[in-house]
């Protein structure tokens, strides 16, 4: 480590303050803290809260059953990103459908399944478009080229959610937020600049090398003591005030603003991307005409309070018992920027 | 290049097929004990003999720093070593699919003949079956091998103690990380190459240092960190190691973090992990760093009677946490 990374430690491990609540939002700061054993060094002042910014962990359960519907209703060749699709949906999960004779294929990028959808054109490939901004444009792109090649087998199932309105959800569930890097690297920081400057939340944009995550721990800390609500971006090599412009045209271009569902926060106005009507084509739901599904989650599961930090994963019944990564009940289960699963896996 | 195929008939016992032995196997496994007899036929070995088989159906059957022959060679031989065995005798039995280029056969084979006579192992008997197109992928190869266990050696998952030291021969996870770039399913350009190798003479430096070397392991599935946790469970001890001792390739380290893999799980195919009293860890690695294949050997942690069955790694902010057990099978046929 260096001087500077050493020096933020020592403000970390000496914090003897008042009790602070902070959150990481994004689930690759949850994986590399829990990686690096950053828990280990906090005083017991510090709680650091895992929140929603795990794309399949606040997936609703809903979508699952949207996706297998369309693999065993309408037999579609489904390309997904390969967390999913072990995440339960109401009544089995994308795995589940395999072994009854859906076609699921894990694909690494949206345009991979573009391929397929050229590669295969007696099948109908959709791709599900979850993830947040930092997805979103590569979704966006694979429905635009497939519209310039004149694809007709290819459709996206969206659940593409943003982050702005779901701050407003987790307003009051922390002294201060560690804001996603990848995330402001696309979107830019007005947002979390409002936030602090109109309601008074803190936060810091935070990388993701170790390093560069007790720095912004430890100036979050520092900032924290002061009082005064703040924002600072601690991730300046990667994120711009002004984010990615021609990211967020793409995205614009293609996509528009919608209502979304998300696993334990609910339904959250203006917080999802849905294709635009010029698209209409390209959507799964549109396209193959698919009556409203509503998911039922188990309700043993416990991943929406994990998801706004109301209970650590261990609180929860069903943690480590009937809930594990081989068997998982909940989505934070699965993903390894899921909470539960990181709590499971370092045996906290 | 000819574009000559395995067809069905070269696995029918008949003119093509010892067409075949000839052309190919033979031409290169040639040696006196090579049988053309039902089997070979071997002079008495005085100490205890070690054997071991191991089937590859590394997919592609190519890769940078290697192809299918070397590995089904290195494997064997690997597997012998450790267990403190001089590789002798091998056997090698391929499953071919029809339509595979003979050129590709011929390749394959002449890396067979090269790592083997590298690793001082004679190739005394075969065996060639053709699958029809579709019942199987390419070539698959399966290997048996004998060796002389030295009288000295005495090495065991069993035996690892509290306090000993563990050893690495080298930067892990170049294998598996060689072979998902070559699938080319993820778009990442990258000059890495595989790590495989034969590592019986690093195994005669170890006891040239001493004879008391309780662990031997090449870390081929799994990685070390999956030998690790065997080797934990094994002997009823704990593993501490220091993450910033365990040597990894740059180029490793950069796909692992584009890909969110861990080093640490990815397949080698030419690493050992060692486990030895720690007043000789020192001349071990010393030795083991004027060697070919184990020019980066290092010290990684030490054993401990604390936290059995677990492996605990300090991270690079001087944190302790426990390494996460490997879940199911990340990349399907990396050997």
């Amino acid at each position: 480590m260096n001087e500077s990374a050493n020096r933020a430690r020592d403000i970390i491990t000496g914090y003897n303050g008042r009790p602070l609540r902070i959150m990481e939002v994004c689930g690759t700061h949850t994986h590399e803290i829990f990686r690096i054993g950053l828990r280990k060094l906090l005083p017991p002042q510090i709680d650091l809260i895992s929140g929603p910014g795990c794309p399949v962990c606040v997936t609703a359960v809903g979508f699952i059953d949207e996706a297998i519907w369309l693999a065993l209703e309408k037999g579609c060749m489904i390309c997904t990103f390969g967390d999913l699709i072990r995440v339960p949906g109401t009544e089995m999960s994308l795995a589940g459908a395999r072994s009854r004779g859906g076609e699921i294929r894990p694909v690494y990028s949206p345009l991979d399944a573009v391929a397929l959808a050229k590669d295969n054109p007696d099948k109908q490939v959709v791709f599900l478009a979850v993830g947040f901004e930092t997805t979103t444009p590569s979704a966006c792109l694979a429905a635009k080229q497939a519209k310039e090649a004149g694809l007709t087998n290819f459709s996206l199932l969206t659940a593409n959610k943003t982050m702005p309105n779901a701050y407003q959800a987790l307003v009051g569930s922390a002294d201060a937020f560690l804001y996603p890097g990848h995330v402001n690297a696309i979107t830019g920081n007005a947002t979390c600049i409002k936030l602090c400057e109109e309601q008074g939340v803190s936060g810091v944009v935070a990388g993701f090398t170790a390093s560069e995550l007790l720095t912004a721990l430890a100036v979050t800390i520092r900032l924290l003591e002061k009082g005064e609500p703040f924002f600072r971006n601690c991730y300046p090599r990667v994120v711009k005030d002004e984010g990615n412009p021609a990211a967020i045209r793409m995205m614009n271009e293609v996509m528009e603003p919608c209502d979304s569902e998300w696993r334990g926060l609910g339904l959250i106005a203006g917080s999802g991307m849905k294709l635009r009507a010029e698209y209409a084509a390209y959507d799964a739901r549109l396209k193959f005409d698919m009556p409203v599904i509503t998911g039922k989650p188990n309700p043993a599961c416990r991943c929406g309070d994990v998801l706004q930090g109301k209970i650590r994963p261990c609180d929860c019944k069903v943690f480590g018992k009937v809930c594990t990564p081989l068997h998982p009940v909940g989505a934070c289960m699965v993903s390894d920027e899921g909470a539960c699963a990181a709590y499971y896996q370092y045996a906290l | 290049m000819s574009e000559k195929t395995v067809t069905l008939a070269h696995g029918a016992g008949g003119t093509q097929t010892n067409e075949l032995i000839d052309s190919v196997f033979k031409a290169h496994f040639a040696n006196p004990m090579f049988t053309g007899d039902d089997a070979a036929v071997l002079p008495p070995i005085s100490g205890k003999i070690a054997t071991s088989t191991d089937g590859f159906i590394v997919s592609p059957w190519k890769f940078p720093g290697g192809n299918i022959g070397k590995l089904s060679i290195c494997g064997t031989v690997n597997d012998l070593s450790c267990m403190g065995a001089k590789p002798l005798y091998l056997t090698c039995a391929f499953v071919i699919e029809e339509g595979f280029p003979m050129d590709a056969l011929e390749e394959i084979a002449a890396a067979m003949e090269k790592t083997a006579a590298e690793a001082g192992v004679r190739i005394v008997a075969g065996d060639t079956k053709v699958a029809g197109r579709g019942q199987c992928d390419g070539v698959f190869i399966t290997t048996t091998g004998i060796g002389e266990i030295m009288p000295q050696a005495q090495t065991s998952g069993t035996l690892a103690k509290p306090g000993d030291a563990i050893i690495v021969t080298g930067d892990v996870g170049r294998h598996g990380c060689t072979i998902l770039l070559a699938r080319d399913d993820y778009g990442i350009e990258s000059d890495v190459d595989s790590d495989c190798a034969p590592l019986w003479s690093a195994v005669e430096t170890l006891y040239q240092v001493t004879d008391e070397i309780h662990v031997i392991r090449d870390a081929t599935r799994g990685g070390v960190g999956t030998v690790l946790y065997e080797i934990a469970g094994q002997s009823s001890v704990g593993m501490q190691i220091q993450a910033a001792s365990v040597p990894v390739d740059p180029r490793v380290r950069g796909v692992c973090g584009m890909l969110g893999l861990d080093p640490l799980y990815l397949a080698c195919e030419g690493r050992l992990v060692i486990i030895a009293p720690q007043q000789h860890a020192d001349a071990i690695v010393s030795a083991l760093r004027s060697g070919k294949y184990t020019q980066n050997a290092a010290i990684i942690g030490t054993v401990t009677a604390e936290n059995a069955g677990k492996v605990i790694m300090e991270t690079e902010i001087g944190a302790q946490t426990i390494l996460p057990q490997p879940k199911g099978e990340l990349l399907p046929r990396i050997c």
